[in-house]
């Protein structure tokens, strides 16, 4: 097991395209690391570099001491996962799992040995003599993890080994994952775009943006202190609301106001983030996180000033809660992030700069209202969230200081 | 979803697998059957007729008629057989027919398989041209290459000699080959080549381990084809072989003008019939589909 450390390192393909920039990060060993991002972002790319798979531009790459830019990925003693499995067909799940093995010369018995184990350990030794084909998705998939811990490899790289499997074997694949890594305790960087397999698997958390690295950090912290609007608005989901606002004071009080609204900045907010008070009288960002906006009828005992009112358009109810979908007449960020964002999602934003805003909220189950009311929504004002619209950067210690991360 | 329909199928009692419902089945399928039994009929007559014309005596052959075969006392016999085997020089040149044909397969789909890998698989300057360039070389007929290739074997002091035919058939049958195999190999997965890679597999390994095996369809069949076609060959052979003679050319110096050595044309003609026959069947049970399933998604 060993470190890995991304050293500067850079790609540009043959065509001039740079999938990967000056990136750096250093995932310490025995780290369960993900990269995540919007598809194009360079994770996949980043991945490949490290098994050997792509040429490196630039910088320099480690895996524990060893500089390996220029060995090939047989030498590199890494295992990888496929999202495709790329499982042997033509070899039984056994000699498919032993393969790594038989190529290192390792003597039979141990093989034996240890293709049982991994065997056991995933929970396929039923299936040892069939052929791939004769599998269903699932075990393909823990095929495939057998084939890489079977090596006892420096490192696991899995390129979104989950994203062909149905939504339940996900959920359970998923924490199968984790144990199993936690158990091992080998160096693993874990491709994925879905924020929920990132938040839930990764010790810490790679967001990347266009080739670029944008923040890495644990998970809470990524979702509480986002560096900037791409990375609040990716983690999370729903995704945080953004809006144009104003910063004012009032009766000694800090209040953002956008459009008719008005949404005091709670105090907790304010002691973590100093650097608000430079933006007095100044444009800025309002991010609020669906699950800080509840329906004022079953809060009836927050404060007036931190309520929206807006118009219902679509209630999700998803039984355990509802997911309320309101407009209200302020502007909604834009910028260039925002509309990344929105195309990942697969949404278009149109050209004409609209005075309204959708958002989301996460209201609770026994919420009454329906589509058409006119509502009122409670924002829990601890957890407000604010950036730069010039820079995209998110406001905490000084006017131009980033997030922690 | 994908992973559903690669479940184990369940077994269930087929209703429709009861005998009055086999037999319905059967009776819709009948005319269709018939016509293509038909069919096949009509075009195994030549054969059909070599190989009852080769069961005559010569003498019979003039006089008498196929269907006294089958009547009692029939006039069939195996007497030509017998004869070609102990008299004459056509076992011989049987064996070096197979020489010729295994040797004209084995060469080219060797070579053949490791430029289509190269081809399909590995980066190097030059690539896609030279590969166009193989795909130019299909084209040229190989009655231009007859002269030229003859006084060159003459200098080389290898004209009529097994060596020779071989060597011709796999020049002229490495760009189909190359061709094929190529094309085949590049549906082969990118992420099994990538992942027996970082298993720690070199390139030699990979041809051997993998391509190879997933490649057996197209082999197998290209295998076939070459074989076919330099068993049958009879323009090479006549050129570079005068003393070397295959069985084409055998049977052909056996044609006198008024044809009245049938009882060796036929039983010879025939066994050099038979022969690649059994080598199509040999290899047609490894033209399975879906040899690939299971690998990626």
């Amino acid at each position: 097991m060993a470190a890995v450390t991304f050293d500067q390192i850079g790609k540009i393909y043959p065509d001039g395209f740079s999938a990967v920039r000056n990136f750096n990060l250093e995932i310490e060993d025995g780290e369960f690391m993900v990269l995540v991002g919007p598809s194009g972002c360079g994770k996949t790319t980043a991945l490949r570099m490290v098994a050997g798979l792509e040429d490196i531009s630039h910088g320099v790459l480690r895996i524990g001491e060893r500089v390996v830019n220029h060995v090939p990925s047989r030498d590199r003693d890494i295992a990888m996962v496929f999202q495709s499995y790329a499982l042997y067909p033509h070899l039984t799940v056994y000699e498919n799992i032993a393969f790594g093995l038989r190529l290192k010369k390792v003597p039979k018995g141990e093989i034996d040995q240890r293709v049982h184990e991994a065997a056991r350990v995933l929970d396929l030794e039923p299936h040892l003599k069939r052929k791939p084909r004769a599998l269903s998705g699932g075990q393909r998939q823990r095929v495939a993890m057998g084939r890489a811990i079977v090596r006892r490899p420096q490192a696991f790289l899995m390129d979104e080994p989950l994203s062909n499997l149905d939504a339940k074997l996900r959920v359970q694949t998923r924490a199968e994952i984790s144990k199993l890594q936690h158990s091992l305790g080998t160096t693993t960087i874990y491709v994925t775009h879905d924020q929920v397999e990132a938040m839930t698997m990764g010790d810490r958390v790679a967001v990347m943006r266009k080739g670029e690295l944008q923040q890495v950090a644990t998970p809470q912290t990524l979702y509480d202190r986002p560096v900037n609007l791409f990375v609040g608005g990716f983690i999370g989901s729903p995704a945080m609301n953004m809006i144009e606002a104003t910063l004012q004071r009032s009766n000694g009080n800090f209040e953002a106001v956008a459009g008719t609204q008005r949404v005091t900045v709670g105090q907790e907010t304010l002691s973590q983030r100093p650097g608000l008070t430079a933006f007095e009288g100044r444009e800025v960002i309002l991010g609020i996180r669906p699950e800080d906006i509840e329906d004022a009828a079953l809060e009836p005992d927050r404060a007036g000033d931190a309520r929206l009112h807006g118009k219902l358009v679509l209630r999700e109810a998803l039984g355990s809660e509802i997911m309320a979908h309101f407009t209200i007449d302020a502007p909604p960020a834009r910028t260039e992030e925002t509309a990344e964002l929105a195309e990942d999602v697969g949404a278009e934003l149109t050209e004409d700069a609209p005075q309204e805003s959708l958002l989301i909220g996460r209201f609770g189950a026994r919420s009454r209202v329906t589509e058409g009311d006119t509502i009122e929504a409670a924002v829990d004002t601890r957890a407000l969230h604010f950036f730069d619209p010039e820079t995209g950067l998110g406001i905490y210690e000084g006017s131009n200081t980033k997030g922690a991360g | 979803m994908a992973e559903v329909a690669a479940q184990q199928p369940i077994v269930v009692p087929d209703p429709s697998d009861t005998v009055a419902a086999r037999i319905i089945r059967i009776a819709g399928k009948l005319p269709v059957n018939l016509f293509l039994a038909a069919i096949g009929l009509v075009w195994l007559v030549p054969t059909i007729g070599l190989f009852l014309s080769s069961l005559l005596a010569p003498n019979d052959f003039n006089s008498k008629g196929w269907w006294q075969i089958i009547s009692k006392p029939s006039v069939a016999t195996w007497a030509n057989y017998s004869n070609l085997w102990n008299s004459t020089d056509i076992p011989h040149s049987l064996v070096t027919t197979a020489e010729i044909a295994i040797g004209g397969t084995v060469f080219p789909i060797l070579v053949a398989a490791l430029a289509g890998y190269a081809f399909a698989w590995l980066e190097f300057p030059g690539r896609d041209w030279l590969f166009v360039v193989v795909i130019g070389l299909l084209v040229v007929p190989l009655q231009m290459a007859l002269i030229p290739m003859f006084s060159l074997y003459n200098k080389l002091g290898i004209f009529d000699t097994v060596i020779s035919l071989v060597l011709f058939h796999t020049a002229f049958g490495l760009p189909f080959a190359i061709f094929l195999l190529r094309n085949f190999f590049i549906g082969i997965p990118k992420d099994i080549l990538e992942s027996a890679r970082i298993d720690g597999a070199s390139e030699v390994r990979i041809f051997s381990r993998l391509i190879l095996p997933l490649g057996l369809p197209a082999i197998a069949s290209l295998a076939i084809f070459q074989f076919l076609w330099t068993w049958n060959d009879l323009l090479v052979a006549l050129t570079f072989a005068r003393n070397t003679q295959p069985v084409t050319v055998a049977i052909y110096t056996n044609l006198r003008q008024f044809g009245s050595n049938i009882d060796i044309i036929a039983p010879a003609s025939f066994l050099s019939l038979v022969i690649p026959l059994a080598v199509f069947f040999a290899f047609q049970r490894y033209f399975v589909q879906g040899l690939l399933a299971g690998s990626v998604k």
